[in-house]
């Protein structure tokens, strides 16, 4: 009897550009790399709420305000999502809380970096939603079935995030002194940081051969870093703001912007737990799951006794 | 169950408008019926995607398995005669 090799069957498969599903067999070290990614990504937007929940009591406006409830409710829908796209690869949703709660998981370094001023939000909007759709469009297209779904609806909701953002600082900046001052503020404060969230430049990027490899990845990290400039550059222009990079330059040769890298010790300090607001987060996630343990209680009490009922009836 | 797995995984399916197929949309996890059909509503539904839902629990659900695709999808393939353009019809007969 001819035997088939499990490893040559899905080799075969991303070959042809098919999607991974949960049942297929699948390497080792893609489920892995895979429940690594996922719940990271399900964990940078859970911790994503809190930078902009800072600022929901002190929007500016009902309209302002009613915008941001609703991005920071997307972002728990998101988070939420790409938990149940991890747990079809086998890890439970308490493992991953745990993970997170105790601190041994990672989240994009981005949200420990604090909101200051409602121009802040503005910026989020605008770059750090703008560096999370490069990535995830990207995404889309990834080779394993339910991460790609969840991120084509991701994608769809996200689209007004980063356009509430823009709005924002437009606002400023065609506003009063200040409040452009504002917004410049902002800018130099968030454009390094939303550089970082592309990871490592691609020559000490240690998880990108094999994400591009298992195509979990399209393009690489200094690839959508690039392409990420390109766009915004314009964008900051039109605002008539400064970006914080005098190297900030069209670069008729390559097509593209040439700019300065961020501070890549920063990046790995912050990643450590070592930036301005990782302890509060974590401390804020913690507190709130604290908070909420009766509220699980009950829900579980709850539905034991419609379970009885039901069985009764 | 675990106390902090959440509750069980549900699946499900939204019907966009009257008198079209449910389609999957995801999965949610909720401790009872009334809990998933409101988590759902809030997860899947916030920008008028659909006007009804199923809920179902995915431990419920019966699949095949991907190994048996072959042996199960594959002997439609010699069954052309299941399509109406195996058919020949007369001409002058009118519309059929």
């Amino acid at each position: 009897m001819e035997t088939i090799n499990l490893e040559d069957l899905f080799e075969a498969k991303l070959a042809k550009n098919e999607m991974i599903e949960p049942k297929d067999w699948m390497p080792e070290n893609y489920r892995k790399h895979l429940i690594r990614q996922i719940s990271q990504h399900a964990h940078s937007e859970i911790v994503g709420m809190l930078p902009e929940g800072n600022w929901i009591t002190r929007a500016p406006s009902l309209r302002a305000k009613l915008i941001l409830l609703a991005k920071v409710q997307d972002e728990g829908g998101h988070g939420l999502y790409l938990y149940t796209a991890a747990e079809s690869l086998g890890i439970t949703r308490e493992e991953m809380l745990d993970a997170l709660l105790t601190g041994k998981a990672k989240y994009s370094s981005i949200f420990n970096y604090p909101t200051l001023s409602w121009a802040d939000v503005g910026a989020i909007g605008w770059l750090v939603d703008g560096a999370a759709i490069m990535n995830q469009v990207m995404l889309q297209r990834s080779s394993y079935g339910p991460y790609s779904r969840a991120m084509v609806r991701i994608c769809k909701e996200e689209s007004f995030h980063q356009r509430q953002g823009y709005e924002i600082m437009t606002q400023l900046s065609f506003g009063t002194s200040e409040q452009k001052e504002m917004a410049q503020d902002a800018l130099n404060r968030w454009w390094y940081p939303t550089l970082m969230m592309f990871g490592p430049p691609d020559v000490e990027s240690p998880n990108s051969e094999n994400a591009i490899k298992w195509r979990i990845k399209r393009e690489t990290n200094d690839q959508l870093r690039q392409r990420f400039i390109n766009q915004t550059a314009i964008q900051v222009e039109y605002l008539g703001l400064v970006a914080p990079d005098k190297n900030l330059k069209w670069n008729e040769k390559k097509q593209g912007y040439d700019y300065s890298d961020p501070d890549w010790n920063e990046f790995k300090s912050v990643i450590k737990g070592n930036g301005i607001c990782n302890k509060d987060r974590l401390l804020s996630r913690n507190n709130s799951h604290k908070n909420g343990e009766w509220v699980r209680e009950a829900a579980i009490a709850y539905g034991k006794k419609q379970e009885q009922e039901s069985k009764a009836a | 169950m675990n106390k902090d797995s959440q509750g069980e995984l549900w699946e499900v399916f939204v019907q966009k408008k009257s008198g079209q197929p449910f389609v999957h949309c995801g999965n949610l996890h909720a401790y009872d019926k009334e809990m998933a059909l409101q988590n759902a509503r809030d997860l899947y539904t916030r920008r008028g995607e659909g006007m009804s839902l199923w809920i179902v629990l995915s431990s419920s659900i019966v699949a095949s398995s991907p190994e048996d695709a072959g042996s199960f999808f594959e002997p439609s393939n010699d069954k052309i005669y299941r399509h109406p353009t195996f058919y020949q019809i007369p001409d002058g007969i009118g519309h059929m």
